[in-house]
């Protein structure tokens, strides 16, 4: 991608399938039961299932691991531990090209290097006997000390390597002595905690050899980096290794690494010769995977006394595994957000003995929008001006930091159209100003931003003499509607209706992608799509004679020159195909790009307990064209629902003296529930973006959570004057703001309770 | 889990008896706690006896005007039941407000009396817990412990008992029946059933080993309003970090009897029967009730992480208050 995009048949729309709220195609089988995820596939002849035994350690080595008692058991085929496991590549590299197809080997040694790592792998003929043999197994540790806590070890930060374009700090003026002489100043400090992933579908594996091939079911986001993985793990070829992953029930991020399930299967079903399949447990999941790191974050901005910035500083830091090199990047959408002449933003990270931390939904934004859309609150009421008249003042031109103008924006227009749809004109500016019975009532709003990225990607389209379009990708659609909005592209571009579109993903034998992680899945697998139907087009024109531009694709048929043919007959028993390609390029670095959008909140605050529970939530987004209504709907929506935990409910509590996550179930690791989530809404904006990618589309499944909790916790503000800096606002940090007197329930009740 | 061996009895006295017989069995009834503890292996009975086949599922007045309600009567059954929402409306909200819909339709009322603590690091088999492992040592007294007792705990535990029924239920005043292997039957008021945690955390009731729970007898509705308040992390699907049964009986200013219990602060449900007679017959307002309130919380100590519900308590029973005299029909 390097010029802009021209007009093409997908802004035609003649068949009008581009932006409905088509159904989605897996739909019916997803409900009926019938989409087998990884842990369903039978395949490759009798199973044997595994089971992982779990360090209960977090920092130390297995002195000593006794196995005869599991060995023993009935049914039990195969016992793992350091001592048998086969040779692996060591792990790594810590810095890697793609971070998620490092070596990830499995109980290499008997070093532990986090809680939850395992030390062990039982294989047996059902779940239930791998279960309980693996209880028997008695394990001695040599432990040592650890380091588990962000805040006591802000003195061990280092600065993480960046990338280019992303440089771990930034600067631009000089901050420091133009926030000093600011009128107005806010210097905040925030705290998010570790947040788990909790994806519905937890992490399975089937695996099996065949003719020297492993062939692995499992769930994925990132099938080729999967791949990879395993080959770079197990030292072989990556053609030796194919990775399935049909359909996938949440990812959020925490599906972009392999883990043990999958080493470990593989290489149980190379000693056992048979498929071996296992599953995570849901408390399992939460050491075993990935989180998203804590952060602290200081914000601070400088402001003349009509709102206007002068100077803005967003300092963070996060966590890393001991010997990994992560940081959540909670700064980056403060380098393009509000313009200021004199900036700072900096990422810090501190490596502890935790379990790993990585990329979770939204990384950055979805942290960093907490801290930074409070301060800018903080600032509107110290101004005294609406919270969004405030983001007027201060919206910048072009690119404040890479002085770059935006590929497009509108998050003026989004705060201004969810104004209206909110009714934020009935916001009384004045905090603990609205009381219904013994409920504060409030209105907060928050900025959202995320930034859009295209990554190489390919794919395969054959059109056959019954109408037929086969598309096929090493693509996953991790339950946002990939599979649909795909078909919908490919039928629109094809001219024939969505039914004869086959949409065949999920598999390594496909051409390459790079799945779906980052919001960057839409538009670089249906950018590789969109070219090669683009150039399968060519072929039918070609093949009819007639100059590709002077034809038109629609009912099956191609038509031009005064004449009309089937694409079928056209294609002829040989079919025709084309593969397609796309390469991001120039476009990034001479376009700032991102997605913006606006969030509305209403909360109520029980002033006896504290309780704050969600009223009404809305969201308004631009997010470049919009392929499906209802699937980038459902995108932001979900979003939003995370961005409401994030503020309310989610908080993965470390227990510094074990080093692990106290709470590690989802009975005490809190997600909202339905009653939690009223009427949430989510809105698109017209955009059509011709500098991102030739669909004109933008990333939409992180957009949403961006800002959500921010709007919240200022709707928890404006309600009842608490304001909160460390999340999840729960109602302890709550009534230890609310004075107790006048805020204790008085509405309705008989005058002599009060004497 | 471990292997276990599985009977399905077709009489109450053959359970009994089987129980009696097995040394490691367990009954099963909704299973919603139990076979979650036996996955972890909290819980590994040898034996288990289904006894969702022998009745006690019904509901029925008895003879001095107040109910019986079946130790297999399901919590979802049980909270809809007419004379349960008209009489014992506490019963019915408490609970409402428990578990998922899923859940109270398992549950039933003998579990629900049963269930155990939920503790995190009693669900952890890799820590040390005295309610698991008697002696180990309590993780929780220097740990992560929001959600534990502030009243009646030890150094030994300071879990608290998860149940809302069970607080309705000894607001109430019910009676927990039981039988014995023999066909004994004993009566244990509520208030006697369960135990706190002194130096014996692993033992949670006053039910003897060889004893099933056969029902719960309400006792003759009690006059005047009553509430169940509970105050918990999310709207819904989440343990009370508090919660305040109350039930006032007010004519004019001054109310002629007051009932007052409190669950997620001990190891059992909380009321303190002499606070509340400083309630009859005195005018009910924010002196008199702080004034029970702090009867309530005599000698609550908190820990690092649960200090906010000593003020949450008093919030919570302000409001449970102000609730019931808001509705009364005096003050329509
Ligand atoms: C995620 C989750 C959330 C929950 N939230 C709440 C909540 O908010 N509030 C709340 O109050 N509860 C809550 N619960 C707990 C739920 O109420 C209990 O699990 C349920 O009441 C137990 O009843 P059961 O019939 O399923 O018991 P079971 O699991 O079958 O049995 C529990 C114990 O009681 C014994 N037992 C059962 N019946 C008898 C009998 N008749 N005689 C002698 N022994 C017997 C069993 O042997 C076992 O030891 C929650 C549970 C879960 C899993
Ligand atoms: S509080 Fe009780 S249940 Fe919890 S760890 Fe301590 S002893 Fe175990």
């Amino acid at each position: 991608m390097n010029d802009a995009a021209p007009h093409d048949a997908l802004d035609d729309n003649r068949q009008g399938l581009i932006g409905t709220p088509v159904d989605r195609v897996d739909g019916r089988l997803k409900v009926m039961g019938q989409a087998t995820y990884a842990h369903e596939v039978q395949e490759g002849g009798p199973t044997a299932y595994g089971f992982i035994v779990e360090a209960t350690i977090a920092k130390g080595t297995v002195s000593q691991i006794d196995v005869t008692d599991a060995e023993r058991c009935e049914g039990v085929y195969l016992v793992m531990t350091h001592h048998n496991a086969p040779k692996q590549a060591p792990w790594g590299p810590l810095l890697a090209k793609d971070r998620f197809a490092r070596s990830a080997p499995q109980l290499a040694n008997n070093r532990v290097d986090h809680y939850g790592q395992a030390v062990a792998f039982v294989v047996a003929g059902s779940f239930e006997q791998a279960r309980s043999a693996a209880r028997l197994i008695k394990i001695r540790y040599a432990e040592s000390a650890g380091r588990f806590e962000l805040a006591p070890n802000l003195d061990r930060a280092v600065i993480p390597a960046g990338r280019p374009g992303r440089e771990a700090d930034s600067r631009v003026g000089n901050f420091e002595p133009a926030f000093a002489s600011s009128t107005l100043q806010i210097d905040a400090r925030f705290t998010t905690p570790v947040q788990m992933h909790a994806q519905m579908e937890p992490h399975a594996t089937l695996a099996y050899w065949k003719d020297g091939q492993v062939i692995v079911h499992c769930s994925s986001q990132l099938l080729m980096s999967a791949k990879n993985a395993v080959a770079n793990t197990l030292r072989i070829a990556p053609e030796r290794v194919r990775v399935v992953s049909r359909f996938i029930g949440g990812g959020f991020g925490g599906k972009l690494p392999i883990y043990g399930d999958v080493i470990l299967s593989a290489m149980a079903a190379r000693i056992l010769k048979c498929p071996v399949k296992t599953a995570l447990t849901r408390q399992q999941m939460f050491h075993f995977t990935t989180h998203r790191s804590d952060t602290i974050q200081r914000v601070r901005l400088g402001a003349n006394a009509d709102g206007r910035l002068n100077a803005i500083a967003h300092e963070t830091w996060s966590h890393s595994a001991s010997f990994d090199n992560f940081y959540e990047s909670a700064g980056m959408q403060t380098r393009t957000l509000y313009a200021a002449a004199h900036r700072l933003t900096t990422h810090r990270s501190v490596s502890l003995d935790l379990p790993v931390s990585d990329s979770t939904r939204a990384p950055g934004e979805a942290v960093g929008m907490l801290a930074l859309e409070q301060a800018m609150d903080e600032l509107a009421e110290q101004v005294g001006i609406d919270p969004i008249e405030l983001r007027v003042r201060n919206e910048p031109l072009q690119d404040p930091e890479r002085n770059i103008p935006f590929s497009s924006r509108q998050l003026i227009a989004c705060m201004q159209d969810g104004a209206t749809r909110f009714g934020w004109s009935r916001r009384n500016a004045k905090h603990s100003a609205v009381k219904e019975g013994n409920l504060w009532v409030g209105m907060g709003m928050a900025a959202a931003t995320r930034g859009n990225l295209l990554q190489p990607s390919k794919c395969a389209v054959q059109f056959d003499d019954q109408g037929v379009l086969t598309v096929r990708m090493a693509m996953t659609d991790i339950g946002t509607g990939s599979y649909t909005i795909f078909t919908q592209v490919a039928a629109e571009m094809m001219g024939v209706p969505m039914a004869q579109v086959r949409m065949e993903m999920g598999d390594t034998d496909f051409p390459p992608t790079p799945g779906s992680g980052g919001s960057f899945g839409a538009a670089s697998a249906g950018s590789g799509l969109f070219d090669a139907c683009t150039q399968l087009r060519t072929k039918f024109a070609r093949k009819f004679g007639v100059n590709a531009k002077d034809v038109t694709f629609a009912g099956g048929r191609i038509s031009g020159a005064g004449r009309s043919e089937t694409l079928a007959s056209l294609a002829g028993s040989r079919g025709l195909d084309a593969v397609g390609e796309i390469k991001p390029g120039a476009m990034v670095k001479k376009f700032s790009q991102q997605s913006y959008g606006a969030h509305f909140a209403e909360v109520t605050v029980d002033g006896d307990t504290g309780e704050i529970r969600l009223r009404r939530m809305i969201g308004v987004f631009a997010a470049g064209r919009i392929l499906n209504l209802k699937t980038a709907t459902s995108q932001a929506v979900g979003a939003m629902i995370w961005g409401v935990g994030a503020a309310l409910h989610e908080h993965a509590v470390i227990d510094p003296r074990y080093g692990y996550f106290v709470n590690h179930d989802l009975a005490e690791y809190h997600v909202p529930t339905h009653a939690d989530i009223p009427a949430i809404e989510a809105y698109f904006l017209p955009e059509f973006d011709d500098k991102t990618n030739p669909l004109k589309i933008k990333g939409v499944g992180e957009l949403g959570i961006c800002g959500a909790g921010a709007a919240i916790a200022n709707a928890v503000y404006n309600a009842c004057g608490v304001r909160t800096r460390d999340f999840p606002l729960t109602l302890d940090k709550v009534i230890a703001g609310l004075k107790l007197q006048n805020t204790l329930s008085t509405a309705g009740v008989p005058p002599h309770f009060k004497s | 889990m471990k292997s276990f061996s599985f009977e399905q009895p077709a009489t109450v006295q053959a359970a009994a008896a089987s129980l009696a017989t097995h040394a490691d069995a367990k009954f099963i009834a909704g299973g919603t706690n139990l076979l979650d503890l036996m996955k972890l292996e909290i819980e590994a009975p040898t034996h288990l006896i289904d006894i969702n086949r022998l009745g006690l599922d019904q509901i029925e007045t008895t003879d001095d005007g107040g109910v019986r309600i079946g130790a297999m009567v399901r919590n979802s059954d049980l909270a809809a039941h007419s004379r349960i929402r008209i009489d014992y409306a506490v019963l019915s909200r408490a609970l409402l407000s428990g578990a998922s819909g899923q859940l109270r339709n398992k549950a039933t009322t003998g579990g629900n009396l049963l269930q155990r603590t939920r503790c995190y690091y009693f669900y952890d088999t890799a820590r040390p817990c005295n309610k698991r492992v008697a002696g180990s040592g309590c993780s929780a007294v220097a740990g992560f412990n929001r959600m534990h007792a502030i009243l009646g705990a030890s150094d030994q535990c300071i879990a608290v008992h998860p149940s809302d029924m069970a607080v309705a239920m000894r607001l109430l005043d019910a009676e927990v029946e039981t039988i014995n292997g023999s066909g004994v039957r004993r009566v244990i008021p509520i208030a006697e059933f369960h135990r706190l945690p002194a130096t014996t955390p692993h033992l949670e009731t006053n039910l003897r080993r060889d004893e099933m729970i056969t029902g719960v007898k309400l006792p003759a509705p009690l006059p005047g309003r009553q509430t169940y308040r509970k105050v918990r992390d999310r709207a819904s699907y989440a343990f009370a970090l508090i919660s305040v049964a109350a039930v006032i009986d007010a004519s004019g200013e001054r109310a002629q009897s007051a009932r007052i219990a409190l669950g997620g602060v001990a190891h059992k449900p909380w009321r303190v029967e002499s606070a509340e007679l400083g309630l009859s017959g005195a005018t009910i307002n924010v002196k008199s009730i702080d004034a029970v309130t702090d009867q309530l919380l005599a000698g609550a100590r908190a820990y690092s992480d649960n200090d906010f519900k000593l003020a949450l308590v008093r919030r919570t029973v302000h409001a449970a208050v102000a609730e019931i005299l808001k509705n009364s029909p005096q003050w329509k």
